[in-house]
């Protein structure tokens, strides 16, 4: 009975850590998990391209989060700063999985009009990590 | 003299809830909710509910992926508890009942006419940029404190 209950407990929690892959907690981790997911290299230098130009539409990421991200930037609507991207210049960058899904998938709406993909991801943050103050 | 006394009492009696009036009037102070507060804020000041009446804020918070130009989307638990948190707190006096067109707080009347001296070459400021940017002139805005006394407008 004892052990019934120990897997009725265990079980789920180890399926629940088992399932969280996306949740890495460093901007390495993420970085990695992206490249896992894209199954290509991560290439910095296409990551700029992409970040820094524009998609078709009215903005290109560098428009609020400037073109070397390693400084401040500022919403291109509200005028509200935004502390920078690179994780060299701030530590709290790529560090919770979840808000990094969050605005990718927001930004690049607005961005590109569609979600980025993994490999877009995988580049930007590669691109952002070589990135010193 | 007891008339008297009566009407002294009736019209202290209305000049203290005038003045509460005035006052709640004034303030939007209410319990932060921390999610409100670590979403909202992460564009522009997280601005406070009684700024709005619930059919404003419903609206909003149905339509966060065209939020005023950009997606906002939230996760669906985020959405429904600072929905809640906002219907809850929504603004109900007089002037904050209305639904001002597009549920923009800058469009109510009361915030025209609170603003009417403030010149356009004010508002395009670069360091104002917009009416969504309340903290350039109101430094308590953030903490729902709009006092006018407190107003600092930058060069």
């Amino acid at each position: 009975m004892s052990y019934l209950k120990f897997f009725a407990l265990a079980t789920p929690l180890a399926l629940a850590l088992l399932s969280t892959p996306a949740q890495a907690q460093t901007p390495a981790e993420q970085l990695a998990a992206y490249v896992a997911q894209s199954g290509q290299p991560a290439q910095a230098a296409r990551g700029q391209e992409f970040f820094t130009t524009k998609h078709g539409k009215d903005w290109s990421c560098s428009s609020c989060h400037t073109a070397k991200p390693t400084v401040d930037g500022k919403h291109a609507s509200t005028g509200k700063l935004i502390t920078p991207m690179a994780p060299a210049a701030n530590a709290q960058r790529f560090t919770d999985a979840a808000k990094t899904e969050k605005w990718f998938r927001r930004n690049c709406n607005d961005v590109v009009g569609r979600e980025c993909t993994a490999t877009e991801k995988a580049d930007v943050i590669s691109w952002l990590l070589t990135l010193k103050p | 003299m007891k008339k008297i006394l009566t009407t002294l009492a009736a019209a202290a009696t209305l000049a203290l809830s005038l003045s509460g009036l005035a006052h709640a009037d004034r303030s939007y102070d209410v319990a932060p909710n921390a999610k409100h507060q670590q979403e909202c804020s992460s564009c522009h000041v997280a601005y406070p509910p009684g700024l709005l009446p619930a059919a404003s804020w419903a609206r909003i918070m149905g339509g966060l992926s065209k939020h005023y130009g950009t997606d906002a989307s939230l996760d669906e638990a985020s959405t429904q508890e600072i929905g809640a948190w906002l219907k809850a707190h929504a603004g109900n006096d007089k002037r904050a009942r209305e639904e001002p067109p597009q549920d923009r707080i800058s469009k109510a009347s009361w915030f025209v006419r609170k603003h009417d001296e403030v010149s356009a070459a004010t508002w395009k400021r670069a360091s104002v940029g917009s009416a969504a940017n309340c903290s350039a002139c109101h430094s308590g805005a953030a903490k729902g404190d709009f006092n006018e006394h407190a107003v600092r407008i930058p060069k």
